[in-house]
């Protein structure tokens, strides 16, 4: 293991106590910090390699912690929330969290997403030329997508939207992050919504149970990886 | 006419709508006479109708014991009539709430004109079958010409019989169809020698003059010249909701200008006559004058019961204030493009309308294009109403007289003192001042006998031969003779000035009056506040009783919560007898006025009005006057204190509606408030649930995926994180279970003697894992006697107290657990007596002493949503609670010491249960 840093930021001893057993058990060294002063001075001091922040903080709302880290910092934050409400993640996307997982969660859930936001800090610079995944291969430097062995006619558009979903696979993309990428001005989620459904018509084996994009409901839009199948 | 416009006209169009609409339909069977046949051709008609499975129900019939009409009874439902006592006479009516009940698409309603006796709904039966139309139900009903009042006096002419029943014309007019059931006079004639007429006993009398072949001839044309008259009108309905282009009328328009002349009735009847005719809106004015404004009480309610004539016969009425009454008529007359003006002939001739000039003269002289119908006045007087000496001329005052004769007085002795220097025929200037004085400040008559006293004065004192009142100089007499004239014109003008200042100083005063009323309503946010300042404001000004109703909360409305209940009165009322209730319930139903002299229920002591605003009728305003039964007759408000009365009504019914929309606004904000509650309620509480879950799925699914990496100690920790976030899920949950019991009042304690020293050990031992990182003392009294209290919800108090205790104070710190007896001035409900207290106190920051009280409130945590740590909330709303439904009571505290709670429980000890000795058992120690 590569005994990368995490710093665990949460109100709760029980969760804190589970993270630190799971994470440690995983080779990851672990800090913690139980409010959001706390968690600010530890990213400043420690520099972790990932954070875990719960959204629900007794001093400061998460949010505020999203915000003031990404002022200064690019370290991959996984937010942890009890919240249904798709706003609050949403929102949370937006100021610059790279994933979110819902309380309860299952440790293998997390660990993915953990894991997915290592491998993009990593890999921010040179990315690889080839995405695969399953029935899926996309070949961003030939420009090809071949699906279930067939090669696929992609639209421009269209192709725009799956390499951008490739360059952040695994990532949940807001619907505002794709249309601010690929629309200059004007468009809706209602046509990225018909833009996704052709794609998933050309890629997926069926597409109204999609495997490779993934929907994320009032937020936005998964391409799964390999691991993250379903 | 030049305009040739054919679109449907909106009025004709309304209508039509209005007929096509919910409401019923009205069939009038007219008549010329008694004993045409009406009520025979009505049940024949019903009868075909019955066969062709119309539901018909006779509300009424008068057969007058004739066999053949009785035998067209058979086969429809008749509806058993009404008993009315009235002055020892059982008097049968229509059941007009069984026929509205019963609900039939035809209902047979015989002799329209009939008037209910006295405490009826409606005094009239006309105003029944209106009801019985706008509920939807079709009336079929008899009437005689005689009794359309238009034609009332004309009817009255012919036959010298004048009849009181009438029914407005626009009964007629809206009718949906007209039968005139026709026979010849010499047919009529002989069915009544026959006896196949049944004539009421009374009318016998009259009965040679009135079935006169004369009559019956010109009552007949009489019916059937109107009925034609109204076909005429629907044709013209027909044309215009059709846009036929016709020749209809090209916007004549009659004014029937009315004074307190005894003819006003009369010229009312004839501009409705003029309009049919004309086919022309028709319009009743009356000019109120500053002198005018002294009209006599008998005047004023002729003028009065008039303009309401005019309304009943479907005409406008109006009355605009002036001074000019001729010029006033004109300019109206003009403003408002009327073409035919009536008027009526003077009724008095007199050096006073000579001096005045009469204003039938001047309104035919100015008139210019506008034709004038001059009606002469062949009405006997009426006579005078019999309301006793109150509406007879005011009494004379005294002392106007005598300051008059002081003036003429002090001109004498300055007239005396002035003779020196003033030759005779100046001095007769002074005395003009006199009376100029007199006119001024007391009013014409005062004046006119200044006047005459000075002539005399003058004569005697100043006019040679002196001391005598003969005058010797020709010239003298001239002199005195222009002195008279001169002062009779100053006094009247002067006069005249006087009442018009008068007349205007009134009604500033009431419109200042009213302005200060419409400021104070302003300023007012309370209802009732408002109200009994609108109940004073009306009581005051108006000199009347006054109560105000609103409608009754839904809260507690029964039956549909329509009702409406007294809210204010001034004097303070709060009960009405059943007569008044019903009209003010028919009132606020109806939006119209009701009672005592209205047109609905005018037996109930009280006048209702309903409070109107744009949008509706907030409220009912009821008013009466102290005063006997004699008074009733009288109308309650003179016509301006009726306006002034509009005025105050209106203004209250704004302010009411105001405050009603500012409590809506209330209501939305505070709904929204609870809305917002409510999330955080359930942010807290999804908090408060998930936080366990997500230990316990994170620490299962790790156990589960990464057994093998973890080592033993690891894996340990994981099952103890399961099993102690499961424990506080349950505590959760139960927690949650009983705020419900609570809250339900499904919480019933079962009280038996229990030791408090067992129970902090069960407690203790409960939660001995909540407490582990803290220390734990425990002091107990050893002369605490047996409570009585439920163990279970007592335990459960004190778990909630120490886990709270442990969920605040840091780890490693002391919670304390006291418990003593004493004699104390006793809790809630309990009197004097012996208490146990129980305290529990910790070593934590303690408590803003703002929020000593609100701990106990359910989801305290709220303003933190889901930042706090979970699991509070509830526990100590729930200590609260059961800790009183045993009785007892608990505060939260903090420390003198140091920082620290102290929360006290404080328990009853039974005096019953005092003479059981205490077991001290020790305390279980902590675990």
């Amino acid at each position: 293991m590569t005994g990368q840093s995490v710093l665990i930021v949460d109100d709760e001893p029980p969760i804190r106590r589970l993270l630190r057993t799971s994470l440690g058990a995983q080779g990851y060294r672990t800090l913690e910090a139980a409010t959001a002063a706390d968690a600010l001075a530890r990213i400043a001091a420690d520099r972790p390699d990932v954070v875990i922040l719960d959204l629900g903080l007794p001093d400061r709302d998460g949010l505020d912690v999203i915000r003031a880290v990404r002022a200064s910092n690019t370290v991959p934050i996984v937010v942890l929330t009890s919240r249904e409400a798709e706003q609050a993640k949403v929102a949370a996307l937006d100021l610059g969290a790279d994933d979110y997982v819902t309380k309860p969660f299952g440790m293998d859930e997390l660990m993915a997403r953990l894991r997915t936001a290592l491998r993009h800090r990593l890999a921010q610079d040179g990315a690889a030329a080839t995405f695969r995944s399953g029935d899926l291969e996309v070949d961003l430097v030939r420009r090809y997508v071949r699906a279930r062995g067939a090669e696929i006619k992609l639209s421009p558009r269209e192709w725009d939207i799956l390499t951008l979903m490739v360059a952040h696979a695994g990532r949940v993309l807001t619907h505002r992050f794709i249309l601010g990428r690929l629309w200059s001005a004007g468009g809706d989620v209602q046509q990225l919504r018909v833009y996704v459904r052709q794609i998933r018509q050309k890629i997926e084996a069926d597409p109204e149970r999609p495997r490779h994009i993934l929907t994320e409901t009032g937020v936005g839009y998964r391409l799964a990886e390999q691991e993250t199948l379903p | 006419m030049s305009d040739r416009d054919i679109r449907p006209s909106p009025e004709a169009l309304l209508k039509q709508a209005a007929r096509d609409s919910g409401r019923g339909r009205l069939k009038i069977f007219l008549g010329a006479a008694p004993g045409v046949g009406k009520t025979y051709e009505m049940l024949a008609s019903a009868q075909a109708r019955r066969r062709e499975g119309t539901d018909i129900v006779v509300g009424l019939v008068e057969t007058h014991g004739r066999a053949e009409t009785a035998a067209l009874l058979e086969g429809l439902q008749v509806l058993p009539r009404r008993r009315v006592e009235y002055r020892g006479n059982t008097l049968e009516e229509m059941d007009l709430d069984a026929l509205l009940a019963r609900r039939p698409a035809l209902a047979l309603v015989d002799e329209l004109a009939h008037s209910n006796a006295p405490g009826s709904r409606h005094p009239k039966r006309y105003m029944d079958v209106d009801e019985l139309l706008e509920a939807g139900i079709d009336v079929w009903t008899t009437l005689n010409i005689q009794h359309v009042e238009s034609l009332n006096d004309v009817v009255a002419h012919i036959t010298r019989i004048r009849v009181r029943e009438t029914v407005p014309d626009g009964v007629l007019d809206r009718a949906d169809e007209i039968e005139v059931i026709d026979l010849t006079p010499d047919d009529l004639m002989q069915r009544l020698r026959e006896g196949k007429v049944y004539v009421a006993q009374t009318a016998s009398r009259a009965l040679g003059h009135y079935f006169s072949p004369g009559n019956l001839t010109a009552l007949r044309e009489l019916a059937l010249r109107r009925t034609a008259q109204r076909v005429d009108a629907q044709l013209l309905d027909h044309m215009q909701a059709h846009a036929i282009s016709g020749p209809w009328p090209a916007g004549d328009r009659v004014l029937v200008a009315i004074s307190g002349g005894g003819n006003a009735a009369a010229l009312v009847r004839y501009g409705r006559r003029a309009g049919e005719r004309l086919r022309a809106p028709w319009t009743a004015l009356h000019v109120e004058t500053a002198s005018r404004a002294e009209l006599s009480e008998a005047a004023r309610s002729s003028v009065t019961d008039a303009l309401r004539l005019a309304e009943r016969l479907g005409g406008e009425a109006v009355t605009i204030p002036g001074h000019d009454v001729a010029g006033d008529i004109l300019s109206f007359a003009r403003e408002r493009n009327f073409s035919h003006l009536v008027i009526g002939k003077p009724a008095l001739r007199g050096v006073f309308t000579w001096l005045r000039g009469s204003i039938t003269t001047a309104l035919i002289a100015r008139a210019g294009d506008i034709s004038v119908h001059v009606v002469g006045s062949s009405e006997r007087k009426p006579a005078r109403a019999p309301a006793g000496p109150a509406v007879l001329t005011q009494p004379a005052r005294a002392w106007p007289y005598l300051a008059s004769t002081g003036c003429v007085a002090a001109a004498v002795l300055l007239g005396l003192a002035l003779q020196q220097v003033l030759t005779a025929s100046n001095i007769s200037l002074v005395f003009l001042t006199a009376v100029l004085i007199a006119a001024a400040s007391f009013g014409l008559w005062p004046s006119l006998y200044a006047c005459l006293g000075s002539v005399l004065a003058y004569n005697f004192f100043f006019l040679p031969p002196v001391y005598t009142f003969t005058i010797a100089d020709p010239e003298n007499v001239v002199a005195l003779f222009f002195f008279l004239i001169a002062a009779l014109i100053a006094s009247n003008l002067a006069a005249g000035m006087r009442a018009q200042a008068l007349a205007a100083r009134g009604r500033a005063g009431t419109t200042e009056e009213l302005y200060r009323f419409s400021r104070k309503l302003a300023g007012i946010l309370d209802m009732d506040d408002l109200l009994w300042a609108t109940a004073y404001q009306v009581a005051t000004m108006l000199k009347v009783r006054v109560v105000l109703l609103l409608p009754q909360g839904k809260a507690n409305g029964e039956s549909g919560g329509e009702g409406i209940a007294v809210r204010a009165g001034y004097p303070p009322e709060d009960e009405l007898d059943a007569a008044d209730l019903a009209a003010a319930a028919w009132c606020w139903k109806n939006n119209r006025e009701a009672g005592r002299g209205a047109d609905t229920l005018p037996g109930a002591p009280r006048l209702f009005l309903p409070l109107r605003t744009g949008s509706g009728s907030v409220g009912v305003l009821g008013i009466n006057r102290e005063g006997g039964a004699a008074d009733a007759v009288r109308p309650l408000l003179a016509p301006d204190q009726r306006r002034l009365l509009d005025a105050l009504a209106d203004q209250a019914a704004v302010a009411i509606e105001r405050i009603n929309l500012a409590a809506d606004v209330d209501r939305t904000r505070l709904l929204a408030e609870t809305e917002r509650l409510r999330s955080a309620l359930l942010t807290s509480i999804s908090h408060d649930l998930r936080t366990p879950l997500a230990a316990i799925l994170g620490a299962a699914s790790g156990l589960e995926s990464y057994h093998a990496l973890l080592d033993e100690a690891g894996r340990r920790d994981l099952l103890a994180t399961i099993r102690d976030e499961a424990e506080r899920l349950n505590r959760f949950v139960g927690n949650l279970l009983d705020m419900t019991r609570l809250e339900s009042g499904a919480l019933a304690p079962r009280l038996e003697a229990a030791d408090l020293g067992e129970m902090v050990g069960a407690a203790l031992a409960r939660a001995g894992r909540v407490l582990a990182d803290h220390r734990v003392e425990i002091d107990l009294a050893p002369d605490l006697p047996l409570l009585k209290i439920d163990p279970v919800l007592f335990e459960q108090v004190l778990f909630n107290l120490l886990d709270n205790a442990a969920k605040y104070a840091p780890e490693g710190s002391t919670v304390t657990l006291r418990a003593w007896h004493e004699t104390g001035p006793g809790t809630a409900g309990q009197g004097r007596g012996r208490l146990v207290r129980l305290q529990v106190i910790d070593e934590g920051p303690g408590l803003p002493e703002d929020a000593l009280e609100l701990v106990f409130d359910k989801f305290r945590r709220i303003p933190g949503g889901d930042r706090q740590r979970a699991g509070t909330g509830l526990g100590l709303a729930i200590c609260r609670g059961f800790v009183e439904a045993m009785g007892g009571s608990v505060v939260a505290a903090n420390r003198r010491d140091r920082s620290g709670a102290v929360f006290t429980v404080t328990l009853p000890v039974q005096p019953a249960d005092d003479a059981v000795p205490a077991e001290h058992e020790a305390a279980a120690p902590p675990p």
